[in-house]
């Protein structure tokens, strides 16, 4: 336990670097995944064909792939296309994609669970679709879209591990890469798990903040 | 104002409307009675163009109705609907639900819109509840709020469908006597409604609707009391003397 304790001291440092990655990559792919799933879920219920099949196209599509072979793609491939990005770019629109798939169907149930009187309300006084939405639609939407949403935050947290696989130097693979030089997996790994959890937890909390407000309308 | 010329109109393989041609004045109150499932809501969803229609033409103030066309929110800001579950915004008061309209869709200045819609509320006898949520009110006042929401539009004409047939029956005379207050004023109102007493004090013309049809039609009082045609003698008989 001691042992632990002295690793610890010297192996944090070290990790939060790591950390920093983390969060930077988990934020930035939490943003664009709920841009483009917004996108995704107003065009699915927008009522015009084309952009109701483009985006079952490519929600199913993204659905389909899975996230590492997306990074992969991002990374490795578009650079043949002329399209060289960092690692670390390439880890933000990687996650930001595949999560803008659930992201997507989220936003649509939570769309779609409002009452159509309210939508026919808005009509009647004279709103057009975007209005509509804007003000009558959405701001009911977010309540029932919350609790979900938290619990996208927390898958996110955790997979932005995967971009380990293309050298972010995230919380994982600072991990791993110190325990491959020093051998110490098991102080490592240990470290490397409670922080994740140490950042899990708050939003774990946050997701109970809302599934209790949520319930109590 | 509101001019219907055999319209048609189907669900799927079921026609709901099988051509239905009627006219409303200006100041005319008109009720569509007649059993459920025979079209009444059908026809005020179709005036202001939250239903399409098949065939015929439908117009108000000459122009026609096309829910497809842009055109459509000059009609809707001219004729406003009052709906059977309120259809309140529960997210909004009572007073934001009722300045709504103004705001964003008519652009008027804010103090004007709070002012005008403090005074819809009054008016409706709701005052004291301008910062209430939806969900605290009862179903009458409730659709108070839902008649001073449609009055800010500043409308020529108001579509009422069924708009006291949800609400307990202690709460149904406040809802009828604004509405009667507004027939007073000389509003243009077209009510689908299951309330004969309403009917025959207030409204000018009766029709009587079944199978998509209009079976009779006239005076409100000659309609009701002396209705000609056997369906709408059975319809009533059964409405006013259900044991």
């Amino acid at each position: 336990m001691q042992k632990f304790f002295s690793d610890a001291v010297e192996f944090v440092p070290i990790l939060l670097q790591g950390v920093w990655l983390t969060v930077v990559v988990t934020i930035g792919s939490l943003l664009l995944s709920t841009v483009l799933g917004l996108l995704w879920a107003m065009m699915r219920v927008s009522g015009i064909g084309i952009l109701v099949g483009v985006s079952a196209v490519v929600i199913n599509v993204i659905r389909g792939i899975p996230i590492i072979v997306l990074l992969f793609y991002i990374y490795f491939v578009m650079p043949d296309f002329g399209v060289a990005l960092t690692a670390l770019q390439a880890a933000i629109i990687g996650l930001g994609i595949a999560y803008s798939a659930y992201q997507a169907e989220n936003f649509r149930a939570g769309i779609e669970a409002i009452d159509k009187g309210q939508i026919e309300a808005a009509q009647t006084i004279g709103m057009g679709w975007w209005l509509t939405m804007r003000r009558v639609v959405l701001p009911q939407a977010v309540k029932i879209v919350l609790p979900p949403y938290g619990n996208v935050m927390i898958m996110m947290l955790k997979d932005s591990s995967q971009a380990s696989t293309i050298t972010v130097a995230e919380l994982a693979l600072q991990g791993k890469l110190i325990a491959s030089s020093t051998f110490k997996n098991t102080s490592v790994f240990t470290l490397v798990a409670l922080m994740y959890l140490t950042m899990s937890i708050p939003l774990i909390l946050l997701v109970r903040h809302f599934e209790n407000k949520a319930n109590r309308k | 104002m509101i001019e219907l010329k055999d319209v048609h109109k189907s669900f799927g393989k079921v026609e709901v409307l099988k051509g239905i041609t009627a006219s409303v004045a200006k100041s005319e109150v008109v009720c569509i009675i007649g059993p459920s499932g025979s079209g009444k809501s059908t026809i005020l969803r179709c005036i202001n163009g939250l239903e399409s229609y098949d065939a015929g033409d439908i117009s108000v103030e000459g122009a026609r109705v096309d829910r497809n066309d842009r055109s459509i929110v000059a009609v809707r800001t001219q004729v406003s609907m009052v709906f059977q579950r309120f259809n309140l915004f529960p997210h909004r008061t009572a007073l934001e639900n009722v300045i709504e309209g103004p705001l964003y869709v008519k652009k008027e200045p804010r103090a004007a819109a709070l002012a005008r819609g403090r005074a819809l509320l009054a008016q409706v006898g709701l005052a004291e509840k301008a910062d209430v949520h939806p969900p605290q009110l009862s179903g009458g006042q409730q659709q108070r709020v839902a008649i001073a929401r449609a009055l800010a539009m500043q409308p020529k004409a108001i579509l009422f469908d069924e708009p006291t047939s949800a609400l307990d029956p202690e709460l149904v005379g406040d809802v009828l006597s604004v509405m009667r207050k507004l027939a007073d004023d000389g509003m243009t109102m077209v009510v689908v409604t299951h309330e004969m007493g309403f009917a025959r004090d207030v409204a000018d013309r009766v029709l009587f609707i079944d199978g998509g049809v209009i079976v009779e039609q006239g005076a409100a009082k000659s309609v009701l009391n002396q209705p000609q045609h056997p369906r709408t003698q059975d319809f009533l008989r059964r409405v006013l003397h259900p044991l």
